[in-house]
């Protein structure tokens, strides 16, 4: 038996010089990722299905707000960035959710898991999605609010604030979904184990945005900011270590 | 061009394999067959990467898994019983988005060819959601194969097709298999099975319980050896 397998080991290695796939190469991560990244959004801008969701549920959430916080124009402004944060989080849970669910589906994710390419690229792809449909669903989102709210949104440094906490958002939760979307109960499981897990960022996210929108000193808004970028270069790392473990079997 | 030496594979405290030992040569075209819950899936899937052995040895296309697995699989294809394919997509998008991430150049060329293989040029540009079952599983075969594998893995691809969907698969298999490629099949189709492969190794219980070529199988045919397998 054992010479039989050393033979054939031998003849394997002769036939390996006979049929290289000689014209695939491994393709860079920055390659890898780009092209999970164009799927995503050419999938996305065909069928609407992740950001139509992420968007219903955002103008919904904020109109009930809009309804239940009968509140002067001072206080809807000290509210804002809970109000804004909440509906970001919550939606964005919905897209990440959706977003994995569509890769295990259908098995997508062996595919993935099956091309020669750092499994990195697979986390930094679906990551980069994910922030840009978050992205395409806050920018509708703000004009609504500052006319529902009657508040000017439209400042670059809350977009700042904004972009890196969804940044924070979508390194954990990208993860996370990862993980939750292998288990029966992924859509129960997602938030339970990212919004813990989220928090740091939401938080600091909330404080800075709350601190631009009340006009307070740069130094109260800095610690906040520095909080977010912080988490948002840890969980990046992290993720890039422990993607390829969360994904195997 | 496969060799494994002793594999065990553990979920938890039950053990899926036993100590299996499996071997094909280049070119061959094996059916792996067996009740369910013998193992075949599990075993298909440490061969293909996604799933890590407990122990033993395991070897494909020269490279021992799981620590050269980005080697494996660059000279692997697997088609399994879902397409693996993305609905929204075209077929030709689909094709095109395994092209890059297998990093082939000029690969439009090589979606052409792969579409023409599989009977599908005509529909390169048509969603793959508005596919029958039959057609989403030609595609999936034009995925597994669009970087030219050494090595194919099938599992259990005929689950959900209709006869005439089975044999234009089994037209797409025999043409794959003709260009010298070393095929590893699972299957309960035991007629499809016996029509296509060289060697049949039956395995059960987390091992191969009997192996034989389609020569030695002349004398009897291969339902009657698969029960006697079993019954041992």
């Amino acid at each position: 038996m054992t010479n039989k397998m050393q033979n054939e080991e031998g003849r394997m290695q002769n036939t390996d010089s006979i049929h290289p796939s000689s014209f695939i190469t491994h393709p860079s991560l920055l390659k890898a990722t780009f092209a999970i990244v164009q799927k995503d959004l050419a999938a996305e801008f065909r069928s609407f299905e992740l950001v139509s969701a992420m968007l219903v549920f955002s103008l919904l959430v904020i109109i009930i707000f809009n309804f239940a916080l009968e509140l002067d124009v001072k206080v809807r402004q000290s509210v804002t960035a809970g109000v804004l944060w909440t509906t970001f989080a919550f939606a964005g849970t919905l897209g990440l959710n959706r977003s994995m669910a569509t890769e295990k589906d259908r098995g997508c994710m062996d595919g993935l898991l099956l091309a020669p390419v750092d499994r990195s690229a697979i986390y930094f792809g679906k990551a980069i999605s994910n922030l840009a449909f978050m992205l395409i669903v806050e920018a509708i989102v703000l004009p609504v609010y500052s006319v529902l709210y009657n508040v000017n949104l439209f400042r670059l440094d809350l977009i700042g604030i904004i972009l890196l906490g969804s940044i924070g958002y979508v390194a954990v939760g990208t993860l996370l979904s990862a993980m939750s979307v292998q288990t029966r109960t992924r859509e129960v499981l997602l938030p339970i184990l990212l919004f813990p897990v989220a928090i740091p960022v939401l938080l600091a996210a909330v404080k800075a945005s709350n601190g631009l929108l009340t006009g307070a000193e740069f130094a109260e808004v800095l610690i906040p900011l520095n909080i977010l970028i912080v988490y948002d270069v840890v969980f990046i790392a992290v993720a890039f270590m422990v993607f390829d473990f969360v994904v195997e079997e | 061009m496969i060799i494994v030496k002793k594999l065990i594979k553990r979920f938890g405290l039950k053990n899926i394999l036993r100590g299996l030992d499996f071997s094909v040569a280049s070119g061959e075209f094996v059916a792996l067959l067996g009740p369910n819950g013998a193992g075949k899936t599990t075993f298909l899937r440490i061969l293909a990467t996604l799933s890590r052995p407990s122990m033993g040895y395991v070897k494909v296309a020269g490279h021992q898994l799981p620590g050269e697995a980005a080697q494996v699989r660059a000279r692997l294809g697997v088609v399994s019983h879902m397409p693996l394919l993305y609905p929204d997509l075209t077929a030709e998008e689909n094709l095109r988005f395994y092209a890059q991430m297998y990093g082939i150049a000029n690969y439009q060329s090589r979606i052409s060819e792969v579409l023409e293989m599989v009977g599908l040029e005509n529909r390169r540009k048509d969603l793959v959601r508005t596919f029958s079952r039959g057609m989403q599983q030609r595609l999936a075969i034009g995925r597994a194969v669009i970087h030219d594998p050494e090595v194919m893995l099938f599992d259990e691809p005929y689950t959900g097709l209709d006869q005439d969907a089975s044999e234009m698969l089994d037209e797409v298999l025999r043409s794959v298999a003709a260009e010298g490629r070393t095929v590893v099949m699972t299957s309960h189709d035991l007629a499809r099975a016996e029509d296509l492969a060289t060697r049949f190794d039956i395995l059960s219980r987390g091992v191969i319980a009997a192996s034989a070529t389609q020569k030695e199988l002349q004398n009897t045919n291969l339902l009657a050896f698969y029960k006697q397998a079993l019954a041992d």
